[in-house]
């Protein structure tokens, strides 16, 4: 049985190889030799790196791991992160019953029943999106122009916050999201944001509207920086994951003409094709991070209470026990059970939402755009690899 | 006229009717099991946790059902041959 003692740490987070999709090669090769290893961070601390698929799984479903970075231990990945999850969290960063109940105050907002009902209204912006960009031209940035905007403008409508003030939220997103950013440059982002989103919260208690934070305010259980930390939250996952999905997604289907074919011929299959890019792009590439509050054996290996753990979502998706040939894109395969969205009560609360729009955006594009192809050489295509959640900063098209 | 043999060896034991049951308190609404299987399974209208429409799906359901079952995040759905 493997102990802290006895071996040899890899860093976090580890650079990415040649191929731009694959995750880490040194954390394949951890998934390979030793899939519960020690890694060491930035702070000179060290916890769990687990990488297999059974692995991720079993810790994200077992609560003797906690999502409450009060509890001694629990891994933090840079010293802004650290600075943030002390702050007041909201239910992502809460174990039950406080998390569910939060949790509970949104989940009637994103049910399969509503987040269907919004299909028309994302067809629209997606199509007039689409018109815009190719208004008299033949080539664009696809994240600026498409990719970006069309998740924002979603979460916005379904928030309540006016899409005008993007400029302001997408880039204190950028910086919160940065793995370079300062504390002091990370602390200030999200003073802003919250100043702003409390702020616009407040003002809904006058001025209702038929969104989120409306509702929150309405139904009087919460206090509003209670309901800001909520809107946060929502703000940020909601369009920066669903729009480097995109983004990353064309650019794998570029990059795999057959199966970019397959998918032109078979538009129906566009929501399997959605899972299986999920699956193979698997974003957010820091892993998520638990700390065990009892001593439990995974894999073979005993985590300790106070022991953190990073689960490592790219690596589970590529495991070959569970997705044979899992390093190729493939459209048809088998991806039930891929931890894109993660897994236990903390799984993607807006999957429902990511999935349509995904589906929508990437079925319009293919249909709109027969002729769409990179406008630059892919070896300066830049990628995120600077950016907790992964994708592409850019990506000029052409059609 | 010879009967149809079976399809494959692990299909036997997959046959027959299940009976579902919900735990309403452990679900996180992440609708996964309307997902897999929509005729067994719907969400609350007011905050998504699982509502169960047939506790006794038909056994055309079954693979259908253990699917949502694996993938149900909260672990809140339960099967047992019926």
């Amino acid at each position: 049985m493997a102990t802290a003692a006895q071996t040899s740490p890899t860093s976090h987070p580890a650079p990415r190889g040649t191929c731009p999709f694959a995750p880490p090669p040194a954390y394949e090769q951890a998934r390979h030799d030793e899939p519960i290893s020690r890694v060491g961070l930035y702070d000179g601390a060290s916890c769990w790196l687990i990488t297999r698929h059974e692995d991720v799984r079993a810790v994200l479903a077992d609560n003797r791991f906690s999502s409450d970075p009060e509890n001694p231990g629990f891994p933090f990945l840079t010293e802004a992160s650290r600075q943030l999850l002390t702050v007041k969290p909201t239910f992502i960063r809460l174990d039950d019953p406080e998390h569910g109940r939060l949790r509970r105050m949104l989940t009637g907002d994103f049910t399969m029943r509503r987040t269907a009902s919004l299909r028309p209204e994302i067809q629209r912006i997606t199509d007039e999106l689409i018109d815009r960009m190719t208004d008299g031209r033949h080539q664009a940035d696809l994240v600026n122009d498409f990719a970006l905007p069309l998740p924002s403008l979603v979460i916005c409508l379904l928030l309540g916050v006016p899409y005008q003030d993007h400029d302001f939220f997408q880039e204190c997103s950028r910086t919160l999201l940065h793995r370079g950013s300062t504390t002091e440059e990370v602390v200030d982002a999200n003073a802003r944001l919250t100043e702003y989103i409390d702020a616009l919260t407040a003002s809904k208690r006058d001025n209702p509207d038929d969104g989120i934070l409306s509702r929150l305010v309405a139904r009087g259980e919460l206090e509003i920086e209670d309901i800001g930390a909520m809107g946060r939250l929502l703000l940020i996952a909601g369009h920066e994951t669903t729009a480097n999905m995109t983004a990353l997604s064309i650019l794998a289907l570029l990059r795999n003409p057959e199966q970019l074919a397959h998918l032109r011929a078979h538009p129906e299959a566009t929501p399997a094709a959605v899972e299986e890019l999920l699956r193979y792009l698997s974003i957010v590439q820091n892993g998520l991070v638990r700390v065990a509050v009892e001593d439990a054996e995974i894999g073979g290996t005993t985590i300790r209470a106070g022991e953190g753990v990073i689960l490592q979502v790219n690596t589970a998706n590529w495991d070959d026990d569970r997705y044979p040939g899992a390093d190729t894109l493939d459209l048809t395969r088998d991806t039930r059970h891929h931890l894109a969205f993660g897994f236990g009560v903390h799984q993607c609360l807006g999957q429902p939402l990511a999935r349509l729009e995904l589906e929508i955006a990437l079925e319009t594009l293919l249909r709109r755009l027969p002729e769409l192809r990179l406008a630059v050489p892919f070896e300066d295509v830049p990628f995120r690899s600077d950016m907790l959640i992964y994708g592409v900063h850019e990506l000029q098209v052409a059609w | 006229m010879t009967a149809a043999p079976p399809t494959r060896p692990g299909d036997l034991a997959k046959e027959g009717t299940v009976t579902v049951t919900v735990d309403q308190d452990r679900c996180c609404g992440a609708g996964q099991c309307v997902r897999n299987a929509p005729e067994v399974f719907d969400q609350r209208e007011e905050d998504g946790v699982v509502l169960l429409l047939d506790a006794r799906p038909p056994a055309e359901l079954r693979s259908a059902v253990e699917d949502a079952v694996a993938s149900c995040p909260a672990g809140a759905i339960r099967v047992t041959d019926s």
